[in-house]
């Protein structure tokens, strides 16, 4: 299908693109990717008067790792997270999400800004930054602006982003020694949104307990879930196989799925609680290296 | 897409889908292979697009189309275009890819005839043309000993 008629404007720098983006106000959508945004507006879900494309603007796309964060370009595309070398080596959580979001042709152009700004609930990002307790910016008229991970995602599809800000950058803390993570997806299909999907970073301390836990789960409500209690049982524990299983016995206790094509509700609790064992099971053995 | 097929003439490029999922509609933007159905024409001011038309060059088939001859890797033909764009991009990246990375890289491109099978064949055709080509283009120097071969 073909969207309804747009005014298309190309933004050569960021100060161009908050200028336009305050100038059309509601009616002005940022494209990137445009994975998702195109799609909609191919079906008229979305119909913006004005397109403001970033995809020219230089230096949102940077993966680096310094002064104790990894730093992620909001541009930078799911394939060149596939590829990053630090990424692969340090941040397995990250880069299993990205190798799982929709497929090889579309990672080309989407963005991982855009899936965390897309704020679709079943999208993979959001409960990966959830685990890793991520830092979004996101610049505005105002300069810039800190959103922890946690109070980011409002309800489906509504980002905390004010009018004419624009997510730049997402902050990741620096992992430390004896962590690891893995994201889990259940999915119909390759290329398909999760019928469950958990996120685990774990670091372990010296003595084999748990330091840190962070574990987050895709899918299962109009938000990504933190599961919070799942996160205290394992915190200062033992990860031993019983407790993988009790963290995602509560992990998928937190879980409010609707039953849909992909599942019924009670289909998805059960496989939320796979997939976190699973992807606790991974982290887990990362971090022991 | 659209710009593609009804401004340039250039059909090759195939509409499968509307929903981003089939690939049948596969090209080439500034080398990347894409799904034409899912970026505006206008995004790509200025940029190389390299359509199916564009494997052949000077009336020789491209490796991945003589491959996909030979190895009988379609059928109704509908998604064969956009399996030969990503399969030309994979060997840029990856000659010698393996099963498993070809089934990857082509998890984007849908096909209702064949059960993939032959097209995984086509593409592993595909790379040993091209690599044999490679060889013939820059043999290996002969082997000198070590010891200057007294």
């Amino acid at each position: 299908m073909i969207p309804g008629a747009f005014q298309y404007h190309l933004a050569g720098s960021l100060p161009e693109a908050l200028y336009l983006l305050e100038q059309h106000g509601e009616d002005a959508k940022i494209l990137a990717g445009g994975q998702s945004l195109i799609p909609l507006m191919r079906f008229r879900l979305a119909q913006p008067e004005h397109i403001i494309d970033i995809n020219r603007v230089a230096g949102l796309s940077d993966i680096t790792e310094f002064d104790g964060w990894l730093r992620i370009g909001a541009l930078a595309r799911e394939s060149a997270l596939e590829r990053s070398t630090v990424v692969r080596e340090r941040y397995q959580l990250l880069s299993e999400t990205a190798n799982v979001v929709a497929d090889p042709l579309v990672r080309n152009l989407a963005t991982v800004g855009g899936n965390l700004a897309h704020a679709d609930p079943a999208n993979d990002h959001p409960a990966t930054m959830l685990a890793y307790r991520a830092v979004i910016v996101v610049t505005g008229p105002n300069g810039e602006r800190e959103i922890p991970i946690d109070g980011f995602f409002l309800d489906a599809f509504m980002p905390a982003l004010e009018p004419g800000e624009i997510l730049t950058e997402i902050r990741i803390p620096s992992v430390g020694p004896r962590s690891g993570g893995a994201y889990e997806k259940f999915e119909r299909k390759v290329g398909d949104y999760a019928i469950a999907a958990a996120a685990a970073q774990i670091t372990l301390n010296e003595d084999g307990t748990v330091a840190e836990a962070g574990v987050a789960t895709t899918n299962v409500t109009f938000v990504p879930v933190r599961a919070t209690a799942a996160e205290d049982a394992l915190q200062g524990s033992e990860p031993t196989e019983e407790a993988i299983g009790h963290a995602a016995d509560l992990a998928a206790e937190a879980a409010e799925p609707n039953g849909d094509l992909r599942g019924s509700a009670d289909y998805k609790r059960a496989m939320t609680r796979t997939v976190t064992a699973r992807a606790l099971r991974r982290a887990v053995g990362r971090a022991r290296g | 897409m659209h710009f593609i097929r009804e401004h340039l003439g250039l059909t090759g490029t195939h509409i499968g889908c509307d929903t981003t999922s089939c690939g049948a509609c596969t090209i080439h933007w500034n080398g990347r292979p894409v799904k034409s159905c899912t970026v505006f024409a206008v995004q790509a001011d200025g940029d190389e697009l390299t359509t199916v038309e564009g494997l052949e060059q000077g009336g020789k088939l491209h490796a991945i189309q003589e491959g996909f001859w030979a190895e009988h890797g379609l059928q109704c033909g509908y998604c064969t275009p956009g399996m030969m764009m990503t399969a030309v991009a994979l060997l840029a990246e990856n000659p010698n890819p393996s099963e498993l990375e070809i089934r990857q890289a082509i998890s984007g491109n849908l096909c209702r005839c064949t059960g993939y099978t032959n097209i995984i064949r086509s593409i592993q055709h595909a790379a040993t043309g091209l690599n044999q080509a490679r060889e013939e283009i820059t043999p290996e120097p002969a082997a000198v000993p070590a010891d200057g071969g007294e």
